[in-house]
Order: C-alpha cells, then sequence, then structure tokens
C-alpha cells in the first residue's frame, strides 16, 4: 500500500478577472522508502503540488479538489489541529533556501530543542542529545560545538545539513524536497543528496525530489513525474524516462542537454517557451511546440495512455500504441 | 602541438598576474585592534583574486568554472573595465588597457562586450527594443543615419531569432530566454571582437538553454568571435568550451583544452570537480570528497590555496604556494602533488 497517495490534487489562484489553476489533476503515489523525482520547467507547478500537499498554499490560493491520502486520512480535509500531527511530524519539507526554515535569532539547538519538545514531549537534557546524535548523523563535524552556533555562522551547505538534521528530529515517513540544493556548489550538491539517498534507504524513508536538474533526477529517484503547464504529462521509472521518454516534452527536454550532442554541434531545441497559465493553448498545452501536433492535439486535452509501470498524456503515444 | 600554433597567433586578451582586493568595510573603531601593547589599524580585505594569468587567441572559447565565490565575475569585471584591479595587467590587442584613462578606453570597450547573468538587470525597463539596440549602434558610430540604424537593428534582432515586428515592446513583454537573447543582441550590435558572458544561461530552462548557447555557438562561427564564458554548470563547458579555467580562492589551479581536461584532470581539487556532476547515466566515476569547509578568501591560506582540503597535501603543500606549470600535452597545473607525480 503506499504512504501517500494524491488524487485529482487541483489548486487555484483567484485573479482580477477570473482564477487561475495553477495545478490540475495531478495524481500519483509513493511507498514507503520510496524515492520519486519531480521535473520539469520553471512554472511547471511543481512547487505548488508540494506546497499542496502540506496545505501550504497561502491565501488567496487554495485547493479547489482533490485528495491527499496518508495512510489513509485525506489531509486536505483535516482541522489545522489534526494537521499538526502530520504536518512537520510525519511529513516535513526541505526547501531550497534553508533560511525558510531556520530562524536567524535562534541557535540551531534551540530550534531543534523546541522541535522535539513540541512534537515527542521531550526534556530539555534528552531532546538536546538527540539534537546532537541527528546533527551527527548528516555529518556536521563537532556538534556538541555546532549546536550553540547561529545558522549565519555556517555555511550555505552546513544549513542545509542542519535543515535536514530538523526534518528527522520526527523521524518522518516522507520528506519533500523543493530544489534542496539548487543554491549550492556542485561538490556540496553531491553530498547532501548522498546523505538523503542514505536516509531513504537506512530509515525507509520515502523522498519527493523536486528539481529540474535531470542529472539529478537520474542520480537519487527510482521514479519520475514530469510536469507542463501544471499538468502531469508522462510518469514512469527514472531510466526509462531518462533513456527512452515517450511524451515529445520529455524526449525535447532531454535531447536538449549538452550531453545529448557531441561537443560544439548544434544542440537540439524546443521551439517556443512554456506558456503562462493565463493562456494555456486549449487541447494538449504543448500542442504549439509539438512536432508531432495534430488536429486532435489543437483540441482535446489527452487522457493518460498507460503503459507498463508508466503513463503518458499524449494523443500521438496514444495513437502508436493503438496500432 | 597547439600551444606552438599558439605562439604565432597574435594573443588577442593577456591577463597578466592579476590581483584583485575589496577592502571591508568595517568602522574604524572595528578595525582597531590592540597587538603587542599598542593600537594598530587592522585592515582585512576579501582577496577575490590572488594571482590570475592567462591569454586568450582570436577564435577561443575559454571558460572558467569553479565554485562560488572563487572570483570568476570579479575576473570578468575586470576584464571589461567595471571594476580596477589592485595589481596586474589587462593587454587587448597589443595595448595594456587597465591603466589608460576612461575617454582611452573607449575603442576598446567597443570591441570587447559584457553579458550578465540576469537579462532584468541589463535591459532598461524603460526602454523598448528598438531603443535598447540603438543606444550602443549611436553610441559606437557617431553619426549613423536613421535609415542604416534601423537596418542594423532589425537585422540583429532576426540574427537572435526574437521578430523585428516586435521591436516597440519592453522587455517585461517577453520571455527570460527572450529577454536574453536580446541582451546578447545588445552585445552583438557593435560587432565586438570579444565578449565576455557571465553566467548567461545560468537563469534559464534547459530548452531555453539550448536556444541561448546555439545562438552563441552561431555568433562564434559567423563572426569569429572570441568568448571568456562563465560558468558553474561543467556539462556547458564540455559541450561549449574550447579550454578551460578551473579557479579556486581566486587563483587558476588548471588550465587546459577542454577535451584535455575531462578525458585527463590533473589537479585534485579538478577531479572532485569533475566527479560531483550529475550524470544522465549512471556510471559515473564514485564522487571524491573533499574534506573541510572552503576557505574564506579574508584569511587565505598559506602555501597552496587548496591545501586545506586537499586530500595529497604534505608539508611542501603548506609552505610554498605552487605555480602553474606546463605539462607536456600543454595543460598547465598548478600543484606540487602533479609536479612530483604523486597524483594519479
Ligand atoms: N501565490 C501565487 N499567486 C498566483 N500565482 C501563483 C502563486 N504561486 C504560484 N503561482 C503560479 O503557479 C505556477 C506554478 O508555480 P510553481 O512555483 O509551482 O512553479 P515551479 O514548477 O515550482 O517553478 P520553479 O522551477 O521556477 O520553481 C506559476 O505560473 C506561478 O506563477
Ligand atoms: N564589491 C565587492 N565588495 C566586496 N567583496 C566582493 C565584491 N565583489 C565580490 N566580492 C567578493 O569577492 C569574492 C569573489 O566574488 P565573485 O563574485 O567574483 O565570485 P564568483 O566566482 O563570481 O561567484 P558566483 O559563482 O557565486 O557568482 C567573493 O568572496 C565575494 O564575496
Ligand atoms: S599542491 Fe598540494 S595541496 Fe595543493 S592541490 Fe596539489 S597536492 Fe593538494
Ligand atoms: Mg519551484
Ligand atoms: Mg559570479
Amino acid at each position: 500500500m503506499p504512504i501517500l497517495e494524491i488524487k485529482n490534487l487541483e489548486v487555484r489562484f483567484p485573479m482580477r478577472g477570473g482564477e487561475l489553476i495553477a495545478i490540475r489533476d495531478i495524481s500519483f503515489s509513493i511507498d514507503r522508502g520510496e524515492r520519486l523525482g519531480i521535473v520539469g520547467e520553471s512554472g511547471a507547478g511543481k512547487s505548488v503540488a508540494a506546497f499542496a500537499i502540506l496545505r501550504l498554499i497561502g491565501r488567496p490560493g487554495y485547493i479547489s479538489g482533490g485528495q491527499i491520502l496518508f495512510e489513509g486520512n485525506d489531509l486536505a480535509r483535516l482541522s489545522p489541529e489534526q494537521l499538526r500531527q502530520f504536518r512537520g511530524n510525519q511529513i516535513t519539507m526541505i526547501f531550497q533556501d534553508p533560511m525558510m526554515t531556520l530562524n536567524p535569532v535562534l541557535t540551531i539547538g534551540t530550534q531543534m530543542i523546541e522541535c522535539l519538545q513540541t512534537h515527542r514531549g521531550m526534556g530539555r537534557k534528552q531532546a538536546r542529545k538527540v539534537a546532537v546524535e541527528k546533527l551527527r548523523r548528516v555529518a556536521i563535524p563537532s556538534p556538541e560545538a555546532r549546536i550553540d552556533q547561529y545558522p549565519h555562522e555556517l555555511s550555505g551547505g552546513m544549513r542545509q545539513r542542519v535543515v535536514i538534521a530538523i526534518a528527522l528530529l520526527t523521524d518522518p515517513a516522507i520528506i519533500i524536497a523543493d530544489e534542496p540544493t539548487t543554491a549550492l556548489d556542485v561538490t556540496i550538491q553531491a553530498e547532501i543528496m548522498e546523505l538523503l539517498l542514505a536516509l531513504c534507504e537506512t530509515h525507509q524513508v520515502a523522498l519527493i525530489l523536486i528539481t529540474h536538474d535531470l542529472g539529478v533526477v537520474s542520480e537519487i529517484t527510482q521514479r519520475a513525474i514530469v510536469m507542463y503547464a501544471g499538468r502531469i504529462v508522462e510518469e514512469g521509472p527514472t531510466r526509462d524516462i531518462i533513456e527512452r521518454a515517450r511524451h515529445p516534452y520529455t524526449h525535447g527536454l532531454i535531447d536538449a542537454l549538452p550531453e545529448r550532442t557531441h561537443p560544439g554541434q548544434r544542440l537540439n531545441q524546443i521551439p517556443g517557451s512554456m506558456p503562462s497559465l493565463v493562456d494555456i493553448p486549449p487541447g494538449c498545452a504543448f500542442h504549439p511546440r509539438c512536432e508531432h501536433v495534430t488536429d486532435l492535439c489543437q483540441t482535446r486535452v489527452p487522457g493518460y495512455t498507460l503503459l507498463d509501470h508508466a503513463r503518458v498524456a499524449c494523443h500521438w503515444v496514444a495513437a502508436q500504441e493503438q496500432s | 602541438m597547439e600551444s606552438s600554433n599558439r605562439d604565432r597567433k597574435a594573443k588577442l586578451l593577456e591577463i597578466r598576474d592579476l590581483y584583485k582586493a575589496f577592502p571591508l568595510s568595517n568602522s574604524l573603531l572595528e578595525q582597531l585592534q590592540f597587538k603587542h601593547g599598542r593600537l594598530v589599524r587592522n585592515r582585512e580585505s576579501v582577496h577575490a583574486i590572488n594571482g590570475v594569468s592567462l591569454d586568450m587567441y582570436p577564435g577561443d572559447a575559454l571558460c572558467v568554472v569553479g565554485e562560488s565565490g572563487c572570483g570568476k565575475s570579479t575576473v570578468a569585471r575586470v576584464v571589461t573595465g567595471l571594476l580596477q584591479p589592485t595589481s596586474g595587467s589587462i593587454v587587448f590587442d597589443n595595448q595594456r588597457i587597465d591603466h589608460l584613462p576612461p575617454k582611452k578606453q573607449l575603442p576598446y570597450r567597443r570591441r570587447m562586450q559584457m553579458i550578465f547573468q540576469n537579462p532584468y538587470a541589463s535591459l532598461n525597463p524603460r526602454m523598448t527594443v528598438r531603443q535598447t539596440l540603438e543606444e550602443p549602434v549611436r553610441f559606437h558610430n557617431p553619426g549613423i543615419g536613421n535609415g542604416e540604424l534601423k537596418q542594423k537593428v532589425e537585422e540583429v534582432m532576426a540574427s537572435v531569432g526574437v521578430d523585428p515586428g516586435w521591436s516597440n515592446r519592453f522587455p517585461h513583454e517577453f520571455s527570460g530566454g527572450q529577454r536574453q537573447r536580446i541582451s546578447i543582441a545588445r552585445a552583438l550590435t557593435v560587432d565586438p571582437e570579444l565578449i565576455v558572458a557571465d553566467e548567461p544561461i545560468s537563469a534559464l530552462d534547459v530548452s531555453i538553454q539550448a536556444q541561448v548557447l546555439n545562438l552563441l555557438m552561431e555568433a562564434r562561427e559567423q563572426r569569429s568571435l572570441t568568448y571568456l564564458f562563465i560558468t558553474h554548470d561543467l556539462a556547458v563547458v564540455e559541450h561549449f568550451g574550447s579550454r578551460v579555467a578551473v579557479m579556486y580562492l581566486g587563483a587558476i589551479c588548471e588550465l587546459a583544452d577542454t577535451a584535455t581536461l575531462f578525458d585527463t584532470p590533473r589537479h585534485p581539487y579538478t577531479q572532485a570537480l569533475l566527479s560531483a556532476i550529475p550524470r544522465l547515466n549512471r556510471d559515473r566515476p564514485p564522487h571524491i570528497k573533499l574534506k573541510g569547509e572552503i576557505p574564506t578568501p579574508i584569511n587565505l591560506p598559506t602555501g597552496c590555496l587548496f591545501q586545506t582540503r586537499c586530500l595529497y597535501a604534505d608539508e611542501r603543500c603548506r609552505q610554498e604556494r605552487p605555480a602553474l606549470k606546463e605539462l607536456n600535452d600543454g595543460a598547465r597545473v598548478a600543484c606540487h602533488g602533479v609536479e612530483e607525480d604523486r597524483i594519479e
């Protein structure tokens, strides 16, 4: 049984002259200990989806439909008090900017100890011991000393490791990481990713990793979801997505990477750019940029074609599968 | 073989022993310290560039890579005259330019153009694309006729794939990729010989990165442009660069032809950096972990700048700073370990 199941999730932002639908018809699930990647270009709706799962969409935005089932409880319908039992406890989130999580005027220790006191009802002394233990687990050198430092006294990479340590305090079942290493250098990114990977493997934590870096997705995740203009256009095992993507957008995206062309040669490019959500093209949102476009694509939104362990929202793929 | 070829070709740009330090702007009181029984004024500074020398030849696409804060942008700003070096020299087409008065620098400034990471910052939001593109042409060609000006602007817009019919629009009406192409168009309007591009595609999406990178490569072929290209994306370097300079703490630790650098990285830092790139195929060599944290450029380590994080550092490394030495395949490496042949 999946630990988290998202069904037809939709988020809207009221705007002057109408509502903007930021994500629609988002459905997927994740098992205990599984690592799922969500990829897509800027504005595709990755962060909105992640925030919606934790019910963190700020007003006036709201969840306008769907279910968020965590072990059978629909988080979309819980009261704020009930929600607290899950959010920041069973499900935690790591943001791109560690300072979203860290309070600049408190020492790391104070923040960690407070968290353990609220969520675990621990005494100070024990909480401190656990905090030091978690800092050690994320490879912070001399954690007994570091715990009394303020966030600004740490480097960017160390801060992100502290955020991961905080996320681990409550032994969560799911970590949602939204571009956790985008602001970091590659050598530090590699360390953080190895750390997350090890945690998932040893503690059976499920990881939802949001990124636009296909290399990271390739190295870390087992399954991947590709988003375009607010919808999931393809889902499948990561290896398959990278090596034989079916959706023309996914295919184009991977083909556009410099690694896919001999040095010095012209890169493959997808014409045009992603539409803004206020004027999403009718039918398949990708159709103005697609080389396989037909009349059907311009009028009807493609449903999902189910393949072995995968699904693709594309009329062209559907037609290929039928013949 | 390539280096001897180079010796005969005229250098376009020569950077010699470049240093740049930014004084830390502490108040006077904070600078005062009591040392050895007397009050001394302790002036700290950020040592952003610590002895960079490199040559560029016409047609080069020299990529500068390295981690955040290693001094890449500072090099770009010094080369294009936006910053004064603390010491060292910049020679462009056989003329030392860094110490010329601003007026005398002008003809050289036209011949080198800079493209920035954030196309918002380099385009004036209150100017239409036409105005944005006309300005540099007028500035560098005083007395140009209106007809010629209009034609030039339209040509340039078309060449970067932006519809000339849109020339009366403002920057915010374009997507990020289009904006970056317009700022590239702006740099190209004055037919520069050298383009200094500071992370020109880092803020763009993958599919747009490909469009902009293709544009830069086309311009290179058609106009035989020379690029000083700054990036932290090593996949882009491998694709675009003819040579690569790897920087660490304000100095070059390795400088080589792109293929040589990626096939046989020599410097321990280059090796670690390359091993950390996430790849699409999973069979990359294991990630080499560095020890410690990146030191601040305020208090530079003694000896080799990389010594505090290097797995091969020995006593000599802690005492003596290694110079950039040429190996037999033309690669240049600043490392005692490599020189002593004790690093694989
Ligand atoms: N508070 C808001 N009000 C109105 N629109 C919003 C709001 N938050 C997000 N959106 C819109 O929802 C869309 C999806 O945004 P989201 O941040 O999820 O993209 P993303 O895929 O995470 O992109 P990135 O890679 O840039 O982080 C965007 O078009 C954005 O403009
Ligand atoms: N105007 C300035 N005043 C003081 N310090 C500066 C200034 N500009 C840069 N620095 C410092 O000089 C060092 C080099 O900065 P630089 O911007 O050149 O790095 P970079 O390699 O371009 O990094 P990034 O990849 O983050 O852009 C950094 O420590 C930076 O903080
Ligand atoms: S000189 Fe020494 S410390 Fe510096 S990189 Fe080489 S081996 Fe490491
Ligand atoms: Mg986002
Ligand atoms: Mg920079």
